[in-house]
């Protein structure tokens, strides 16, 4: 059983939830896929064994080889390549730009002229929390885009024969859809707050648009706040738990500390009423 | 000299643009014949890479200099490979910008 934990709105709790699931399921994965800014690890506090390099293929221009025709720069769909000079004389390449789609070094006529390098561009951190199988994505800092840094991490990581909990990055950007891409069921975090339902609505469009299962839980909630049950209600979404806002909750939070064994019993009935509706 | 300057629209009464690569319009004025081209901007839509392939659209027109308001880094990485002066405007017109050019006014761009 595969199940992403995202939002709309950042900072309404993915996390928390995120790492309860992991904490209450029986034989769970933990896949940290906020590369731009995993922290599950503060609260799993896992024992890192590995931590493996992430590359990508960028093109490397060889100018004593090119004949500088601008086949690359013409098959370039980001405009990464550019040739220039009077007669043209030089590639330049703008790596913020590249996606490593390869389509430069497939279109180079002259053999050696353009050759795909690998560049480290972020890495993974591979242990064990408890029982929890702990993997996070990080992305360096200054990289533009962590979504094939989250496809890697899912086909190389990612054990079927575990409950696994993807922690995604929020908002509804090519990195979440990689996220949530292909597993069973996804958990929608809210806030009741307007922002929060602003987000979760986009969010909604997205995971119905992707044809999967999914369901809300609220985070920081409060009993005389209806704002994210209405709009469930109206769009007929199952509330799959709401988290009471707490002080203590957000002290402990502050510090790296997360009442799991308290919630433990409650989290359980999440993933039992998930397993039902996939 | 032929001096590019960077347009919301296609005549010398037109405001300057201060945007290099999301220009509206691009005139490439002559200061000895006193014409003018006007050209609009074929790359305001594409997607990313816009400075780059403003940069090398204007090296490839082979002007002297350029007026526009702010260059983006990778713009500006493209346009010092060519040997062309960059100037600041301050606003106003674009007719206004080149008198300021031909009386050495215009503020030179350097960062």
């Amino acid at each position: 059983m595969k199940i992403a934990v995202t939002s709309g709105k950042g900072g309404t709790g993915k996390t928390t939830i995120a790492t309860m699931l992991a904490k209450a399921a029986e034989n769970a994965q933990y896949l940290d896929c906020d590369a731009e800014e995993p922290n599950g690890k503060f609260f799993l506090k896992p024992e890192i064994e590995k931590t493996i390099p992430y590359t990508e293929l960028v093109p490397k221009i060889n100018e004593d080889r090119c004949t500088f025709c601008e086949k690359c720069a013409d098959a370039c769909a980001y405009k990464a390549l550019v040739v220039m000079g009077k007669p043209l004389n030089k590639v330049m390449f703008f790596d913020e730009l590249c996606h490593s789609c390869g389509a430069c070094a497939y279109v180079c006529p002259v053999e050696g002229a353009l050759v795909e390098i690998e560049q480290e561009v972020g890495l993974f951190n591979v242990g064990k929390a408890g029982n929890i199988d702990f993997v996070e994505g990080v992305l360096n800092i200054g990289e533009a885009s962590a979504t094939r840094l989250i496809a890697t991490m899912k086909k190389r990581f990612m054990n079927d024969k575990k409950t696994v909990i993807l922690d995604s990055p929020p908002g509804t950007s090519c990195s979440v859809v990689e996220t949530i891409d292909g597993v069973d069921f996804v958990v929608l975090v809210s806030e009741p707050t307007p922002f929060g339902l602003s987000d979760l609505r986009l969010t909604v469009e997205l995971v119905r648009d992707m044809g999967l299962p999914f369901g809300i839980v609220i985070n920081k909630a409060e009993k005389e706040n209806s704002l994210i049950d209405d709009y469930a209600k109206k769009e007929n979404i199952e509330i799959l738990y709401r988290l009471e806002f707490s002080r203590q909750i957000a002290e402990g939070y502050s510090k790296g500390i997360l009442p799991f064994d308290k919630y433990a019993g409650d989290f359980k009935k999440v993933l039992k009423r998930i397993e039902e509706l996939i | 000299m032929k001096v590019l300057l960077t347009a919301r629209g296609d005549n010398l009464d037109a405001k300057m643009d201060e945007r290099f690569g999301r220009a509206d319009y691009f005139i490439v004025y002559d200061t000895d014949s006193k014409e003018f081209e006007a050209i609009k901007n074929p790359h305001i839509n594409d997607q990313g890479g816009v400075g780059i392939s403003v940069a090398k659209f204007v090296l490839q027109k082979g002007v002297d200099a350029v007026v526009s308001g702010s260059y983006g880094p990778n713009a500006l990485d493209v346009l010092r490979t060519g040997d062309l002066k960059l100037y600041s405007t301050k606003g106003g017109s674009v007719k206004e910008n080149i008198e300021l050019l031909e009386e050495g006014k215009l503020e030179i761009f350097n960062t």
